[in-house]
């Protein structure tokens, strides 16, 4: 398969945004020389061990310390009863009601559980191994409570998670178009369509995900300076220095946070944990750096899950297939608590289920319910993911009801070039697209029309191996986001994001950034960026973030916001550093600034040789002998940006999925997708967003899903049973590019971090229910196990023709096949 | 996470671990290649007074020719197994089967001995040893040894006929030269356990189905050899009507695990598509 | 305390160590050789791997005293006299890593796939590397990678990935250029 090396020619051809430069980053990571917070010492460092709840709820009723405190190199072992007054207690920033449910989260437990995995006590030794031993001798008694797992059930306050609180249902959120002014009103639509027109009502289920971040979760606290270090393994650092100050009552100005290399997170490091404030609390208690790493399973456990959703979706349209309507009611599990973005994810999914179709008529309602499994939050996409799978499903099962292509009657419903800005029926405005670019590069490049002619010929040969072709054309909302309309939805912050610049005297740049990377690549985009606007040389641009001392403003890392907003932030700090040097350099050069020009690093003096090159600026201003009169002397610059609307790329992708009818096994045979996500900094960095992001998805169609049993206790509690998907799972995908840049930054940026796993997931699912709805299959449930495909295919309403199901089972009618296997050496059976 | 605390022995010889077994009795848990015995320490499922490490003990490892038997040392790895000419040549199926195996690390540290003697059912070494009638030779107190046929060697879950005191220190696997062999191993990841596996080895004669061995994995708490099926294939073509009728009987009597893979009914679906396949790619169909 | 003598990356060190200390923990605390990392209790993942006498190995999967006595490379010792591996370079080059923490682990078991098979397909690439997971990069620039350095082995008439840096190291300069004309 090959992959499209083709990138569009948008720059100059000395620039370096839309270079292929390999990044700055590689060379202590392919060399072992990396600073995860797990390989950090810091002299006298103590360890700890949590203990954690095995039970779904309970009363702690009580706790013995005696034997693990008398354990060898065994320090302390503390309880929430002993850090009650300073744990602090991890925030739900994003109440999406006034009046919305919320119970308090304390880091350790104190006196109930509400959740497995939930810290009761924490060890504290000398080595991680002591910690551990000593964590097995603590006696924790329990007196189990009934526990409510599942979330339609939750919904009914029949066993409540969190019995103070006297319900499940944590909030109810509420966009209607009629009320709001956006649109129609959607109950008069889908009314109408019910007598003349088509009605499509499905239920989808969003399964639980776990976000699975290679690295561990780790931190470090040294509590022993001035400032209080903690290093981190987040994607948060500022957010998480601001929650200690806010909730722990240290002061801010006393706190240093550190995220060093940070390995991966998808939105799974965008949390204040649990571990991090037990951590704090007791280095603080102790006058000692302690240190927390999680194992795996601990991390599979307790950091937060993503997704879990009930989606019904009521779409109704004209006879020819032109919607008039869309209704969703959502239901979300919180977990046991509210986490930090917590209901805000569902809600992000409000704008988008529309996507970009012209509904006239929407109303979108989600309740959010709280029961006693781990927490759930963002999870790369966080919202859009969703509500993308959602609609890009019940469009297909609309062309299906019509008999039409499903790219047809997207076509059919979708915005076209010419009516951007458009603003939407969810009352968003996409400043720019063209989905049919996309569309067509992306036919061309699957071979659309020969791979349809292939299935219909599998069909018609009655093939064991059907084939299916599955369609996402889809947008999202990146570039989170402008403050304004965080404050109007109750976000506890800001969208802003902030850039420093600083002149060094030889001429060397220093960028500091607000968005923290954990993979990215911000060191090596950001050199682009600032070496083409400043004509610096990139290798001359270092690159600085992830360090509240260094980098001390900043909202972090997630939603696809660094480069649309922290790439923005740079910009502008670039063009001040510009606009200062100007006036330095029109007094050296004894000009005007009026007849200044800044072209590729230097000032010149418009018709004369004479110039200065903005190095040399920073050397006057560093030396500080020739300025203009009361000048300060620097050159260097500070911005932040503050977005005034989300960026919206979009991009159609196509899945060919191979399905064997006998076993329900599914292959992938060939997935391309074109992606507008505007101007490209880096194909390289892009290439890799997307493959990565493509591979989450079809992970959630295919592979993945956090499954507990009955009692609560989760049983894909480790890398055995979550099954992430290897080389020889995978294939390679091919990705290309239409570019129509966003008009709402400087560069045209859109963003590109969870496109692959917004768009791919439906494309996947539509592929492998296309490949089988001749046997009158019209859903899978996700993941989309070989046993679900099967079992679909045999229960289908369409009965194949005869022949065409050889692989029906013979087993149950009867047969001597159920035998205890303690005597079935010894039977007739066919197995021995 | 790191095991409890453990004593650690490292004999060199077959007779001194005996004599460490019998001196530890409960206590102590044998480590061949460890790749399984490593995580359930790791997550403290199992916590072990004393591990004696078989890695020293030479004799154990290495695969030779005796007559009509290949001698499979207990502590071969499964690279080593792969690498063997004599087995690729001899045994086709055991070697088709130790390829599925997990990943080149594991295979690279994995015992085809540890394999048997922790006798998951959802390992891929039983059913090929069960299919091929391989005999297990195991040492006992006293210079004792014993050989116990394919059939009596397994006997329940993680249950073999190793008993307290004893170590398994070879396979003899008899010779099936020229047979042709395939394992279809079925996963929905790669780096999975088999939520079924069938080992099928065939000898063909003038386009029909002379003689077969068929072996099943994870199809019940042990694995399991299809007799009826073998029986069932012998004259047949190596045509799919032929061979789906003779196999079509194959999860009969079986009892396979429900989980998060699969329910024990779709197993028993499984077996029968994947024994016509294991059969007919076996029979070079 | 078991005595324990192991060579690792060169240097022969003889340490006393608890018998349950997994290699993977001796490598990290106790020789600080913190380049290799732990991201599973379960041996799925393969961020740990190293070499043990030039094969691959998942070292959270083994105790430090069964290495007593053997060689074990990690990927600090990778790199020889600050020339990077054709491995480590391709990895760069293809972009093969984005946070980097399973980086380690691919490329020692890349290293070990090559030395068994100098011209691998796609294929035989991609169920090599199934022992390591990457949540990052969905593996197609990591396949790039290995093909890129197998052919370098080729081109150079050695075989790339002998656990050692006799391969001849890309101008990074060059490689840019090439690659740049491309996109």
């Amino acid at each position: 398969m090959t992959i499209t090396e083709d990138r569009p020619d948008t720059a100059a051809p000395d620039a370096e945004i839309g270079k292929a430069r390999r990044r700055k980053e590689d060379q202590r990571l392919i060399t072992g020389r990396t600073r995860w917070t797990d390989n950090l010492t810091v002299p006298g460092m103590l360890h700890l061990a949590m203990v954690r709840s095995p039970f779904a709820h309970a009363n702690i009723t009580s706790i013995n310390t005696d034997e693990a405190k008398a354990a060898s190199g065994v320090i302390d072992v503390i309880t929430g009863e002993d850090i009650k007054d300073v744990q602090g207690v991890n925030a739900n920033a994003w109440p999406i009601t006034t009046d919305q449910v919320t119970p308090t989260h304390l880091p350790v437990a104190v006196s109930r559980v509400a959740c497995a995995g939930e810290i009761v006590a924490v060890v504290v030794a000398r080595t991680p191994a002591e910690a551990r031993d000593a964590a097995e001798l603590v006696d924790v008694d329990y007196e189990e409570l009934p526990a409510v797992l599942d979330l339609k059930e939750a919904a009914a306050d029949t066993v409540i998670a969190h019995p103070d609180l006297g319900t499940n249902k944590c909030a109810f959120w509420k966009l209607d178009s009629a009320e709001q002014g956006s649109g129609g009103d959607v109950e008069a639509a889908i009314a109408k369509a019910r007598t003349d027109g088509i009605v499509i009502e499905r239920e989808y289920r969003q399964q639980r995900l776990i976000p699975a971040f290679m690295e561990p979760r780790s931190v470090l606290v040294d509590p022993t300076g001035e400032q209080m270090i903690v290093w981190s393994s987040t994607q948060v650092p500022h957010i998480l220095r601001f929650l200690i100050a806010a909730t722990m009552g240290i002061p801010e100005s006393k706190i240093r946070v550190i995220a060093p290399d940070v390995g991966g997170g998808f939105g799974g490091k965008l949390q204040t944990t649990p571990e991090e404030f037990a951590t704090i609390a007791i280095s603080r208690r102790l006058g000692k750096p302690c240190k927390y790493t999680e194992t795996r399973s601990e991390s599979l456990l307790s950091g937060h899950h993503g997704r879990d959703q009930w989606q019904k979706l009521t779409l109704s349209a004209e006879k020819d297939g032109t919607v008039t309507g869309l209704k969703v009611d959502l239901l979300a599990d919180m977990g046991a608590y509210v986490a930090i973005v917590g209901g805000g994810v569902p809600v992000l999914g409000a704008w988008m289920f529309n996507s970009i179709y012209k509904f006239p008529a929407y109303q979108f309602n989600c309740q959010t319910v709280l029961t006693n499994k781990t927490w759930v939050d963002a999870y790369r996409g966080a919202g859009r993911p969703e509500a993308t799978f959602a609609i890009e499903r019940i469009m297909d099962e609309l062309a299906a009801e019509l008999g039409r292509d499903p790219i047809e009657v997207r076509e059919q419903n979708w915005i076209t070039h010419e009516e951007f800005p458009f603003t939407t029926v969810a009352g968003m405005t996409y400043d720019s697209g063209n989905y049919e670019a996309a569309t067509a590069k992306a036919k061309e490049l699957f071979g659309y029309d020969e791979l349809r002619a292939e299935q219909q010929q599998r069909r018609d040969s009655h093939d064991p191996v059907q084939l299916g072709i599955g369609v996402s054309t889809f947008t999202e909302m990146c570039g989170l986001a402008p403050s304004r309309i965080l404050g109007q939805l109750n976000y506890g912050a800001g969208g802003w994001e902030h850039a420093s610049i600083r002149m060094l005297a030889t001429g060397k740049v220093e960028v500091l950034t607000g968005s923290s990377a954990h993979g990215q690549g911000h060191e090596t985009a950001w050199s682009q960026i600032v070496a083409d606007r400043l004509g610096v040389a990139f290798e001359d641009v270092e690159v600085l973030h992830g360090d509240t001392q260094i980098a001390h403003r900043g909202m972090d890392t997630y939603g696809s916001r660094s480069l649309v907003v922290g790439g923005e932030a740079v910009v502008r700090a670039a063009d001040k550093v510009i606009a200062k040097a100007k006036v330095f350099a029109a007094h050296l050069l004894e000009a005007s600034e009026d007849d200044l020009e800044f072209k590729a690093g230097r000032f010149e003096v418009k018709g004369t040789d004479k110039g200065l090159a903005i190095g040399e600026v920073a050397l006057a201003a560093f030396a500080g002998h020739n300025l203009p009169d009361g000048a300060e002397p620097s050159i260097d610059a500070d911005a932040t940006y503050d977005p005034v609307n989300f960026s919206f790329p979009h991009g159609t992708h196509l899945c060919a999925m191979e399905v064997d009818t006998e076993t329900g096994a599914t292959t992938m045979r060939k997935y391309v997708c074109v992606d507008d996500i505007g101007t490209i900094i880096n194909p390289l960095i892009v290439e890799g967003q997307i493959h990565g992001g493509l591979v989450q998805g079809i992970a959630q169609a295919l592979w993945e899903g956090a499954e507990y049993d009955e009692n609560g206790t989760l049983v894909t509690g480790s890398f055995v049973d979550y099954t992430l998907p290897t080389a020889a799972d995978t294939i390679n995908y091919v990705s290309d590019h239409t570019v129509s840049p966003s008009t709402t930054n400087t560069l045209g940026t859109k963003g590109v971090g969870e496109a692959g796993t917004i768009a791919s997931t439906p494309a996947v699912v539509n592929a492998i229910v296309d490949a089988i709805r001749s046997f009158g299959v019209n859903d899978v449930l996700m993941p989309c196990t070989p046993e679900r495909v099967w079992k679909a295919i045999l229960t289908g309403s369409a009965k194949p023709a005869e022949g065409e199901r050889e692989a029906a089972p013979h087993f149950d009618d009867g047969a001597p096949n159920q035998d205890n296997p303690d005597t079935s050496a010894s039977t007739q059976g066919g197995a021995q | 996470m790191i095991p409890a605390t453990f004593d650690y022995l490292a004999p060199t010889s077959v007779a001194d671990a005996i004599a460490a077994l019998e001196e530890h009795g409960d206590e102590a848990k044998v480590l061949a290649g460890g790749q399984s015995l490593l995580p359930i320490l790791r997550m403290r499922l199992n916590a072990p007074g004393v591990v004696i490490d078989l890695g020293k003990i030479s004799e154990l490892q290495g695969v030779t020719e005796d007559g009509d038997d290949l001698v499979i040392g207990a502590m071969t790895t499964y690279f080593d197994v792969l690498a063997s000419d004599a087995v690729s040549t001899h045994a086709a199926l055991l070697n088709k089967a130790i390829a599925t195996v997990a990943d080149p690390q594991i295979r690279h540290r994995g015992t085809i001995g540890g394999a048997l003697v922790h006798a998951d059912p959802a390992g891929d070494v039983g059913a090929p040893a069960l299919a091929l009638g391989a005999s297990f030779v195991i040492a006992g107190p006293g210079g004792a040894t014993r050989t116990v046929a394919a059939d009596d060697f397994f006997e329940d879950l993680f249950q073999t006929a190793v008993g307290e005191g004893e170590l398994l220190t070879q396979i003899r696997v008899p010779k099936h030269t020229g047979w042709g062999a395939h394992y279809e191993k079925f996963v929905r990841v790669s780096h999975q356990w088999s939520i079924v596996g069938i080992a099928a080895t065939v000898r063909s004669e003038g386009g029909a189905i002379a003689e077969a061995r068929v072996g099943l994995t994870n199809m019940g708490s042990t694995p399991l050899r299809a007799k009826a099926v073998e029986e069932a294939l012998v004259g047949q073509p190596a045509t799919d009507e032929a061979v789906r009728a003779a196999v079509a009987q194959v999860a009969d009597g079986t009892n396979p695990p429900s989980d998060l893979n699969g329910d024990s009914d779709y197993r028993k679906h499984l077996a029968t598509v994947l024994t016509r396949r294991a059969v007919l790619a076996a029979a070079g169909a | 305390m078991t005595r324990i003598t192991v060579n690792v990356d060169g240097t022969k060190y003889s340490d006393e160590v608890e018998p349950r200390t997994l290699l993977v923990q001796y490598l990290r605390e106790s020789l600080g050789k913190t380049g290799t990392v732990i991201g599973c209790d379960t041996s799925n993942c393969g961020a740990c791997t190293v070499h043990l006498d030039g094969t691959s190995v998942k070292s959270c999967n083994m105790l430090a005293v069964q290495a007593d006595g053997h060689e074990v490379t990690t990927i600090e010792g990778l790199a020889k006299n600050g020339e990077l591996h054709p491995l480590q370079t391709a990895f760069h080059e293809c972009h093969a890593l984005q946070c980097g923490y399973c980086t380690p682990g691919m490329i020692m078991q890349s290293c070990d796939l090559l030395k068994n098979n100098p011209d691998p397909s796609e294929q035989e690439i991609r169920e090599g590397l199934e022992g390591n997971l990457c949540r990052c990069t969905g593996y197609q620039n990591i396949v790039k990678a290995v093909q890129q350095a197998a052919r370098q082995g080729k081109e150079s008439g050695q075989q790339s990935g002998q656990g050692d840096a006799d391969g001849n190291p890309v101008d990074l300069n060059e490689a840019e250029q090439t690659v740049g004309a491309t996109s």
